[in-house]
């Protein structure tokens, strides 16, 4: 018994540098995804004009509704950064507003895309139509996804926290789910710029 | 309380991320003005809104993901850079070795 | 939707050699099951091997899956040679025949190269580096189950469903729904999909560990050369890993959605799938290759009993070409067409990376030069891979040469080049470690005797076999072809070809031999330090506890174990005597298995398009997900008690 008490604080700090590493670990998760993306978008712009008998880019895209995704999205990785500053200021319940106030904009980001596609799709233009809108579905849907795969996230750390409180793994929990909300904004930018702004050019 | 109190300082101000935010917005704003006015021309605009992404990508590294205030040695910024590096290729190498077979379309 | 495939397209009839494995593998699961209940040791199986997280463990699963995978892709291997040891040979139908270079290939290079190469790290890396584990136990083993679920699914294709056939490299369109309506190709993207995770995974965890988790005193410039090579090696694997698994999303989606990606209607680019293949391919090469080259500097310096020559030159040549490897894609396809322009950029970085490469052939000769040379079976197989390597790097830097590879591509030249960098480079390579490394693993050495009949009989068989293949690729014998005439005249070279490859088969059956008898007579290792080695795996006990080091251990520059050796006779080393503490250790856990079967179920689910199967298996998955992500009770401390009593046990003082 004395061993252990005599460990204590030494466990502690082994626990946060533990805790510490899966950050940075993270960070290299991070990379490969941008890789990912890097990817998709290789592949989006070498097929962007191949619109065979679909509709062009100009013909689909509503800057309305993009530039409120847009909106939407930035707003929520503020948010996101906001929660994280109470996660410092050792706040617990403001963090899980800030969280639930994210969450609500990555939803409804996402009801707009699934909006944006359904119209898409009613109107006969599928993924089977053109290389160009296999492209934008797929390079689109991958971003939708990895929003949606972060809300379910969001929602499992909310109740964890709202159990919990602050531990090292918690904080350690939401400090990557911040980063990783934030790396979606960042690859939203770039959907935003290549995807919608040069399509409506 | 110790670790919470030491994270304090490294995890940037709510002034940080107003001023991240509002450039965010700016750099959001900016590019779409430029396209729906047709303000440039093509490879010009291209070329404005391209680094104003790139731009709003730097801000959400530094505003809001604190790239710079992790430990050192910052491997992830080494790693972020490579990353990126790696990207460019992959885009740029794939656009520039598929241009052959753009006529064919 | 309606499900294109029927439970007609499963079970695969008509062909004797299919029926014949379905038998022998309905006969091993049995056997498997009657001996596992008869000696009761499902427990066992379940508690210490299929819930571990401990790196040295899932090291050796890696080898066992490896070895197997190595003895499926050898016999696909020798069927084609059989078939194409004389003209008008009827061994093989032609579509059976497409179906067995397909699943050859894919085979060695993802299931046996890649899991070789990560038994190496995963035993290796912990103890060199001083760590008491990798830096994520628990997802290093989801890693492993991923890539052995991903195996399993394609060998599944053999006996149910029919395998891929439209190469390792899966071009479309021939990969397409258009000319490959069966399940082959769904197999073959979702096994590469599901592994391809794992693999990923793998590269992120060991480049963490190596940054983040050495001992005191380690700094980056004292690593051992294997340790370095893993880096690079890691970088190439986060880099290069995501962009198959978006090549293969996207055909995917050409097959199952209707998407066009890579078809040839509706703006379909196929060769847009080549240039993503191989921008992933290219750095797939040196994935497989950099570790190979580790072990070959730890072995040359430990068995020349010198230093590395050139140390900062091997670490400065292994970054540039885990770098480089990312600028020379093209060179895979240069007869594309791409223009002037494009093939010259690629043609010139793939002759610069061949730089780096020659600088690292000779430091290991200066390593050995003046060396005192010890010829045991390690050392061999690095002798050996340098001509080797030097004659496939040489057929390489020709093959770089864009206007001649108009010429050579996709001849025998070509498959000779790329078998002697692949035998030669990685598969000697791992020949090398394996050996090396056993001891470690095991606690016993394997056979030299029986290591050297092995080992001939490999090189004699390599250069019998692929030799003549340079002279069928100039003689116009092109790759995956099924059968020729008399007429070509290329009959006796490809016999020769032949028998090269039965003697290669004999040789893998001399090493089932040796391990097999060194289970039983191998000479133990009871000092863990059987080689007179140079770093820190060989100054704990083997094989090692779990936990590796009872107290971390301190070192000072390069060779620290050597150091401590040569101190210790001198008489000036002084022990410092470190209480034990007690270890922290990550608890066993079912979910990696769990998690994978899920992922199986997905993969075969999406390979027969039964939707309902597939997202059945994927819920699975998210559940595993966030059952872990809710345990909080992840690890346990190894009590000081627990630790003396090993030690001691190791030791031998009980």
């Amino acid at each position: 018994m004395e061993n252990i008490v005599s460990h204590h604080t030494d466990h502690h700090e082994e626990h946060e540098a533990h805790e510490s590493i899966k950050i940075d670990g993270f960070w290299l998760f991070l990379v490969s995804d941008v890789l990912l993306f890097g990817a998709l978008f290789a592949t989006f712009i070498v097929l962007r004009t191949h619109y065979a008998e679909g509709p062009t880019s100009q013909d689909l895209f509503d800057v309305k509704e993009f530039t409120i995704e847009t909106f939407v999205l930035l707003t929520s990785s503020f948010t996101s950064g906001l929660a994280t500053l109470e996660m410092n200021k050792g706040h617990v319940k403001s963090l899980i507003t800030w969280l639930i106030v994210t969450a609500l904009l990555g939803a409804t980001f996402v009801g707009f895309e699934i909006h944006e596609f359904s119209g898409m799709v009613s109107e006969g233009y599928k993924m089977s139509t053109s290389a160009f809108l296999s492209g934008f579905f797929t390079l689109v849907g991958t971003h939708g996804c990895h929003v949606s795969l972060g809300l379910i996230w969001m929602i499992g750390l909310i109740i964890q926290v709202a159990r919990r409180g602050f531990t090292p793994v918690t904080e350690r929990k939401l400090s990557i789910i911040s980063l990783y909300w934030h790396f979606l904004d960042a690859v939203w930018i770039f959907i935003f710029t290549v995807v919608y702004l040069i399509g409506v050019m | 309380m110790k670790h919470i109190e030491s994270r304090q300082a490294s995890h940037g101000s709510t002034t940080s991320y107003i001023i991240g935010f509002v450039l965010s917005i700016l750099l959001t704003i900016l590019p779409l003005w430029l396209v729906v006015n047709h303000v440039l021309n093509r490879t010009a605009l291209i070329v404005t809104i391209m680094i104003m992404a790139a731009l709003q990508f730097l801000i959400q590294l530094l505003f809001f993901m604190h790239i710079r205030e992790s430990e050192k040695p910052r491997y992830n910024v080494l790693a972020i850079i490579l990353g990126i590096v790696f990207v460019i290729t992959i885009v740029g190498g794939s656009a520039w070795i598929m241009t052959f077979n753009s006529q064919v379309q | 939707m309606e499900p294109k495939f029927k439970i007609s397209h499963f079970f695969i009839h008509g062909d004797p050699l299919i029926l014949g494995a379905d038998v022998s593998i309905g006969i091993a699961t049995v056997m498997i099951i009657f001996v596992l209940t008869y000696f009761k040791k499902w427990k066992w199986l379940w508690k210490e091997w299929l819930t571990t997280v401990d790196h040295k463990k899932i090291g050796i699963m890696y080898v066992i899956a490896a070895l197997l995978m190595l003895f499926r892709g050898g016999v696909d291997a020798l069927l084609m040679r059989t078939q194409l040891a004389l003209p008008n040979l009827k061994v093989l139908l032609s579509e059976h025949y497409n179906e067995i270079f397909t699943t050859h290939g894919t085979i060695m290079i993802l299931f046996m190269a890649m899991p070789l190469i990560f038994a190496m790290m995963n035993i290796v890396i912990p103890l060199q580096i001083g760590a008491r584990d990798v830096a994520y136990p628990f997802l290093n083993a989801i890693s492993f189950w991923l890539f052995f679920f991903g195996a399993m699914l394609l060998n599944l294709s053999f006996v149910i469903g029919g395998s891929p056939n439209a190469g390792w490299v899966g071009y479309p369109p021939l990969s397409e729904l258009q000319f490959n309506p069966g399940p082959g190709e769904n197999f073959y993207v979702l096994a590469i999909q599901i592994s391809g995770i794992g693999s990923l995974a793998t590269g992120i965890n060991f480049l963490v560990t190596i940054l983040k988790m050495r001992t005191k005193g380690m700094r980056l410039m004292d690593m051992p050369l294997f340790t370095w090579s893993v880096l690079a090696t890691s970088i190439l694997i986060i880099a290069a890993f995501p962009v198959i698994t978006v090549t293969m999303l996207l055909l995917f989606l050409d097959r199952f959605a209707g998407a066009h990606f890579f078809t040839m209607t509706h703006g379909g680019d196929p060769m847009m799938y080549i240039n993503l293949f191989w921008i992933w391919g290219h750095p797939e090469v040196y994935i497989v290759i950099l570790p190979a080259f580790g072990i070959f500097s730890e072995v040359t310096s430990v068995f020349s009993k010198k230093v590395t020559f050139g140390y900062t030159s091997m670490v400065v040549s292994m970054m540039l070409i885990s770098f480089y490897a990312y600028f020379t894609w093209v060179h895979h396809f240069f007869t594309m067409g791409a223009g002037a322009g494009v093939n010259t950029f690629f043609a010139v970085s793939t002759m610069i990376i061949a730089i780096p490469t020659g600088v690292k052939v000779f430091n290991w000769l200066l390593t050995m030069y003046q060396g005192r040379i010890r010829l045991t079976e390690p050392m061999l197989w690095t002798i050996a891979f340098i001509p080797c390597f030097a004659i496939g790097g040489a057929t390489g830097v020709m093959l770089s040469i864009a206007p001649a590879d108009y010429q050579y591509h996709n001849s025998y030249f070509l498959i000779a080049h790329f078998h002697q960098v692949l035998i030669g480079g990685t598969v000697f390579g791992m020949f090398a470690g394996l050996t090396y490394w056993w001891p470690k693993m095991f606690g016993f050495k394997l056979n030299e005797t029986l290591g050297r009949w092995a080992f001939w009989l490999w090189n004699i068989g390599f250069y019998a076999c692929f030799m003549p293949q340079y002279a069928l690729g100039f003689m116009g014998m092109t790759r995956r072809i099924y059968t020729y005439g008399w007429d070509m005249g290329w009959a006796p070279l490809n016999l020769i070809s032949s028998i090269g490859a039965v003697i290669m088969g004999i040789a893998f059956l001399f090493q089932v031999w040796e391990i097999a008898y060194s289970v039983k007579y191998g000479e133990r290792d009871t000092t863990g330090d059987p080689w007179d080695g140079h770093t820190l795996e060989w100054s704990l006990p083997s094989p090692a506890p779990k936990y590796n080091f009872a107290v971390l251990p301190e070192v000072h520059g390069r060779d620290a174990w050597w150091k401590t050796k040569e101190a210790k006779e001198r008489g000036d080393y002084e022990e410092k005597k470190q209480e034990l503490e007690p270890i922290h250790y990550p608890k066993n856990s079912g979910i990696p298995f769990i998690l994978s079967v899920f992922f199986f179920i997905a993969g075969f689910g999406f390979t027969f398009e039964w939707v309902w199967m597939g997202a059945l298996g994927l819920l699975g998955v998210a559940i595993c997900l966030i059952v872990r992500s809710f345990q909080y009770d992840t690890d346990y401390y190894i009590s000081v008690d627990e630790i003396k009593e090993t030690e001691a046990a190791l030791r031998g003082e009980v």
